[in-house]
């Protein structure tokens, strides 16, 4: 199948192992991956904050960029959610970028949902010898119902060490732009799945966005608590021939 | 008032708040958690107390008429009410037409919203709370901080104090060796409260809801306090919101099993009063409904934010937010605390002041108070909705430059590549911690290394070598390209 990858602008430019490890992957599985450049950012932080007319044009760029693709993998759960959610709600109904977003949406896929329901693979082959604690993240959760699929092809990772844990379902206190506009409360959220997370015992906290990863890691780092956190993909890609540093 | 932010601070760092808030929200979500799973179909239930209380808004004036003609045949007064001052002039003459200076009260967030305890007792008459918990809130001089357990926010060592330094001032006294047992506690209140139940011959209520066809008002509570208020007094004047109709006891039915379930987790709350109009020698022989406005109408007229009238009060988005379990509910400076506050409270009072202002960004979004909500209020969607109305206003120019220049970086990939060179050539200079606004961020983050190359870079020089390129894939970009494909 040919995917086209929507690697996501915190991607792009703070992650890019992530988008190579999805490269990666995905080749792996037999699978092709493009990249249309034009492809900038979804707009998520523009639209929850208040700022829908530039969230509409990034929503029509990403339209434009990606109309022709089969499959859409946003390797960031916010921001497939941002495409499958939210941009129902920018465009008119009926105008050109409404109609386009219904079309476009339903194949537009997190890792997990593209893994597991579109190419049918829960054990992808991939070799990660540690503990490692997986942590939902709202969007995932509840906006894109992700379910067990992440757990799904965690389990079948051989080496791996899945340990559980605590107020999985708790948001991490990221938010956007609320971890500076109200840092104290967001900082506070942080500091406990922190400290759920180092409670796991675990050296690899998972998740499938980058920017729950990016809040979290940073208060870990800050804490000294001597956990590395990872996106899903670089568990995935990791084999014995070529494994995820860690 | 602070602004949300602010307030919070202080809110975060005191501990023995932290404790006592995070203690009560987790035990009554799991509560909750429990009631709703007994219940197979709880996701159609939700979905008819939505619909019922959305095609009630849309014909509102035809049920307000109703209720209205309703009432009035069973012997009581209506009074209708465009605001806040409005309503208090309306109860204030009530009162004194009875001739009377003390009133008791059921727990009421309309009165509380339109802060009739304050205009009353600018009239010379004490309005005396009879809710255990808004009691405690009273006798302390204190804000509620929960829709449903105002005194959320205190732990039993607290209560005793407060009861054993105030009471005596409003009333019985507490006994004099109180101990902080929920049950002693619970009973010295028992006293207090029972005395003065005896003597007021007027109560003030509001109601969870009013039914149109029979002109029924029902409370639901679990102390059986509001029943008192309801029963004993001579007088009764409900104080109540245009929202709470329900066309019929059918109608009912539904919400008396979202209610209790979402609320305090039960299957049937202790106590469920139902009053219509006035019973010759039973009851009050008296009956006022003060119909409420208060900027509902102009939150019905805006087809996003207009949901958030469904509203039943249950207070399950308080229990399951992370942000209100982190501040409290004073953190909102608003009667309706919480996620449903930082969406109704900026509705019914604008946005052009700062506090309401900054209560749509109270939140991460995360979606746990829509995912909990018994009527499906989508209360993410209404914060964004909100948040832009805010952004759209004056002010938060250097948040409007930021989101400006990062539209525009995002406008064109070249621009995007561009800055992505820039952030890693001056990688080595970023400092830990950062001054200015982004401080908020490094006081107890790091922030994360910005790698050598990005993404993009990396698949023109390698990523995109490793497959032929498809035929007819113009290589290269361009703003001149922008929105084109590719
Ligand atoms: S918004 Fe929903 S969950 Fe929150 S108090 Fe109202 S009815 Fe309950």
């Amino acid at each position: 199948m040919r995917i086209a990858l929507f690697v996501t602008c915190v991607n792009d430019t703070l992650y890019p192992g992530t988008g190579r490890a999805v490269v990666r992957l995905l080749r792996r599985l037999g699978h092709d991956v493009v990249f249309p450049e034009s492809q900038t950012c979804c707009g998520q932080m523009h639209y929850n904050t208040g700022y829908r007319r530039e969230a509409q044009k990034l929503a029509v760029r990403f339209v434009e960029t990606f109309a022709d693709a089969d499959a859409v993998l946003a390797p960031s759960g916010s921001c497939a959610a941002m495409v499958r959610d939210n941009y129902p709600r920018l465009g008119e109904p009926g105008s050109r970028l409404d109609r386009a977003v219904s079309e476009l949406a339903p194949r537009v896929y997190d890792l997990s949902e593209l893994l597991v329901d579109v190419l049918g693979v829960t054990d992808v082959g991939a070799y990660f010898p540690h503990t490692v604690a997986y942590h939902p993240t709202c969007h995932g959760l509840r906006l894109l119902k992700l379910g067990d699929r992440p757990y799904r092809l965690l389990r079948n990772v051989a080496g791996i060490d899945l340990r559980e844990l605590e107020g999985a379902a708790e948001c991490c206190g990221f938010g956007g732009t609320f971890a500076v506009k109200n840092a104290d409360v967001s900082a506070a959220m942080g500091a406990d799945k922190a400290r759920n997370a180092a409670a796991t015992g675990a050296e690899v906290l998972c998740a499938v966005d980058n920017s729950c990863l990016m809040h979290i890691g940073g208060t870990l780092e800050r804490q000294r608590a001597g956990m590395k956190t990872l996106h899903l993909a670089e568990i995935l890609a990791s084999t014995e021939q070529e494994p995820a540093r860690v | 008032m602070p602004s949300f932010p602010e307030a919070a601070k202080s809110a975060t760092g005191d501990s023995q708040l932290r404790h006592n808030l995070r203690k009560a929200t987790h035990t009554i979500r799991a509560k909750r958690d429990g009631a709703v799973g007994e219940l197979d179909d709880w996701s159609q239930l939700r979905a008819a107390g939505a619909a019922i209380k959305d095609r009630t808004l849309r014909h509102l004036d035809t049920y307000l008429e109703r209720l209205e003609d309703a009432v009035t045949a069973a012997g009581g007064r209506v009074h209708w009410a465009a605001d806040a001052a409005e309503a208090n002039d309306i109860v204030t003459g009530l009162v004194r037409a009875t001739g009377e200076s003390d009133v008791v009260k059921v727990k009421s967030m309309a009165t509380q919203e339109i802060e009739l305890n304050e205009a009353l007792a600018q009239a010379g008459i004490t309005a005396y709370e009879t809710d255990l918990a808004e009691l405690i809130v009273q006798l302390s001089d204190d804000l509620p901080s929960h829709i449903l357990v105002p005194a959320i926010h205190r732990n039993r060592a607290e209560i005793r104090e407060i009861f054993r330094d105030q009471m005596a001032a409003w009333g019985v006294p507490a006994p004099e060796r109180l101990s902080d047992d929920p049950r002693a506690l619970a009973e010295a209140a028992r006293v207090h409260l029972r005395e003065r139940f005896m003597r007021t011959k007027v109560a003030v209520s509001g109601a969870n809801f009013a039914v149109a066809d029979s002109g029924t008002m029902v409370v639901l509570e679990s102390e059986g306090n509001g029943r008192m208020c309801l029963t004993l007094p001579q007088t009764l004047i409900s104080v109540v919101g245009i929202e709470k109709i329900v066309p019929s006891w059918s109608d009912l039915e539904v919400f008396l099993q979202l209610l209790p379930r979402s609320s305090t987790g039960e299957r049937m709350n202790p106590y469920t009063s139902t009053w219509t109009g006035v019973t010759p020698g039973d009851g009050p022989q008296e009956f006022h409904l003060v119909l409420l406005d208060n900027g509902r109408s102009d939150v019905l007229a805006d087809t996003v934010g207009r949901q958030a009238l469904r509203c039943i009060r249950c207070s399950a988005c308080l229990n399951i937010c992370p942000v209100y379990e982190r501040t409290g509910g004073h953190a909102y400076g608003s009667v309706y605390p919480g996620p449903i506050g930082a969406i109704l409270t900026p509705q019914l009072q604008g946005t052009a002041s700062e506090p309401e202002a900054s209560l749509p960004y109270a939140s991460s979004l995360c979606g746990a108070c829509y995912e909990v909500c018994p009527v499906a209020i989508d209360i993410p969607e209404v914060l964004v909705h909100l948040r832009e109305e805010v952004a759209g206003g004056s002010g938060h120019t250097a948040e409007k430059a930021a989101m400006g220049a990062a539209g525009w970086v995002f406008g064109g990939e070249r621009r995007l590549g561009a800055a992505q060179r820039a952030a890693s050539a001056a990688r080595s200079l970023v400092p830990r911690r950062m001054p200015g606004p982004a401080s908020a961020w490094t006081d107890t983050r790091d922030i994360p290394d910005i790698p050598e190359e990005s993404f993009r870079s990396w698949w023109r020089r390698e990523g995109a070598a490793e497959e032929a390129p498809e035929p007819g894939r113009a290589p290269g970009d361009g703003d001149e390209q922008e929105g084109g494909r590719r």
